[in-house]
């Protein structure tokens, strides 16, 4: 880990814009982020979800996949041997939620695919990026060219005021529905916005160049509208959402089916659809779709006010037995003043309701099985 | 006449007698960032010093809360169960944690004055 020498964490292009509106630095995949500036994290959570936010998610790989025959359908055809998403599919301008998997069935990467026209444009984590590059490279390099966009920033602009705000840039932004991607100028600089986002709401992120990107933000912020976020802020917004986070809810140990995002995998590629199969570790998620996966990722809500947080131990009873699971996210819930958190538990102790028992400091508290997304989302579908 | 004492943890201890009210700075509480959640340690709880005694949670992190010196609850503030956000509001009055029985005086020797635990956040 890089996180005790600060030089030599990587810094964003907004680096000096966080420093300047007094954002905590700390490290986190190797960067120096802000984790909150000085509203905090609980201001800055329901600010997002009340008006609008502003993330730098610069830290994000992205990564242009061109086709070298010219045809779209050649890079989305290669991208399926790498992930069980109906990728072909994926008409120009629009984008859709993928998982890089292994051949165990686990979760190598959960990651972003934009069809722009010409190429697919993907946005993965940050601190996955250099094994997800090396994965396509060594895999799709006789189809592709594999363009990694490091002279880009990610900005993301999330909350209900998202829209008006954008709009005053982007004349294009209004009309874009959920997951909508594309080409546009946003303040006359060249980007790719996409309607899509991390905490639930409605919103946008945007790629622009970074040699702009301070500029656009500091457009973007001097609305009243909108605050910076940091990097807690966008914890609690997308545990809320009910989203996951690489290397915490999933990983390579979880298959999309065990992690409950079933949702994702698009028909033509599960058994008897038309690309059934084909991606690594296809035998064995295509057994969880056709059979039941063993154990299920749920959402926990707390009965009592302590917190718990991820790594907390599961019990089915108030006292003794054996673990039967473990949180794999918690923490409060700002939007719902009240403990959220999200983990593994046995098929059996799946259903929605099922009371069960989490270990914090040596006592058993009470949760229970709960639907996510925690707060209700606002997609502009 | 009570005084004022501070630990290198940022808890502080109003010493009055042989009683000893105990709370986080304001310091702490502005490292922190906002409370929404506190635990106390039960009234008639033996601690020993630099024991985990209350734990105090952010939206982000649970953080231990130690106990300055060695002695049994007397009474916690049970205020904090309802309204946590007090500890970012007022941490070094309203939002004390829990009052102790001082077991031995001479564990004092070793906290900080207002002027030392200045110049230790400084």
């Amino acid at each position: 880990m890089l996180a005790n020498n600060q030089d030599s964490l990587k810094r964003t292009p907004l680096h000096s814009l966080h420093v300047s509106l007094g954002g905590k630095m700390a490290p986190f995949a190797g960067y120096d982020m802000p984790v909150q500036y000085p509203a905090g994290v609980l201001k800055e959570h329901l600010h997002t979800r009340a008006s609008a936010g502003l993330f730098d998610v610069s830290h994000m790989g992205q990564i242009a996949l061109r086709p070298k025959s010219g045809r779209i359908e050649d890079a989305a055809r290669a991208l399926e041997r790498l992930v069980p998403q109906d990728i072909v599919a994926i008409a120009p301008g629009r984008q859709r939620y993928a998982q890089f998997t292994n051949a165990d069935g686990g979760i190598l990467d959960d990651l972003m695919v934009a069809n722009l026209g010409d190429h697919l444009f993907l946005v993965v984590n940050a601190a996955c990026k250099a094994e997800d590059e090396a994965h396509l490279r060594a895999n799709l390099s006789g189809d592709c060219i594999i363009d990694s966009l490091e002279g880009r920033a990610l900005i993301a602009l999330q909350g209900p005021k998202a829209e008006t705000v954008l709009a005053k840039f982007c004349a294009e932004a209004p009309a874009m529905k959920f997951m909508d991607a594309g080409p546009h100028e946003v303040a006359g600089i060249k980007c790719f916005v996409s309607r899509s986002g991390y905490t639930g709401e409605d919103g946008f992120e945007i790629s622009v160049p970074a040699a702009d990107a301070e500029r656009l933000a500091k457009m973007l912020l001097d609305n009243p509208d909108v605050l910076p976020i940091g990097l807690g802020a966008r914890d609690s917004l997308r545990l809320e959402a009910g989203l996951c986070l690489y290397g915490h809810d999933i990983d390579t140990a979880t298959t999309p089916v065990e992690a409950a995002l079933e949702w994702s995998v698009q028909k033509s590629r599960r058994s008897g659809g038309t690309r059934a199969g084909g991606f690594p570790g296809a035998e064995k998620i295509l057994a969880h779709f056709d059979g039941g996966a063993p154990r299920r990722r749920v959402g926990l809500l707390a009965l009592g006010r302590a917190p718990v947080r991820e790594g907390a131990l599961l019990f089915a009873d108030a006292a003794g037995g054996e673990p039967i699971g473990q949180v794999t996210s918690g923490g409060f819930g700002p939007s719902l003043s009240a403990p959220v958190a999200m983990g593994y538990v046995p098929a059996s102790l799946a259903a929605l309701g099922t009371k069960l028992f989490a270990e914090v400091r040596g006592q058993r508290l009470p949760l229970a099985v709960a639907a996510m997304p925690f707060v209700k989302n606002t997609y502009k579908r | 006449m009570t005084t004022t004492l501070y630990t290198s943890d940022h808890e502080w201890l109003a010493i009055d007698g042989d009683t000893a009210t105990v709370g986080i700075t304001d310091y702490a509480q502005q490292q922190l960032g906002d409370v929404v959640f506190v635990e106390l340690p039960k009234v008639g709880r033996a601690l020993k010093k630099a024991e985990a005694a209350a734990v105090v949670e952010s939206v982000k992190a649970a953080s231990d809360v130690y106990a300055p010196v060695t002695g049994e609850v007397l009474e916690t503030n049970e205020a904090l169960a309802a309204e946590p956000a007090l500890v970012n509001s007022d941490a070094q009055g309203a939002a004390w944690f829990f009052k102790i029985k001082i077991a031995d005086k001479s564990e004092l020797g070793g906290l900080m004055d207002e002027a030392a635990y200045k110049a230790h956040t400084a």
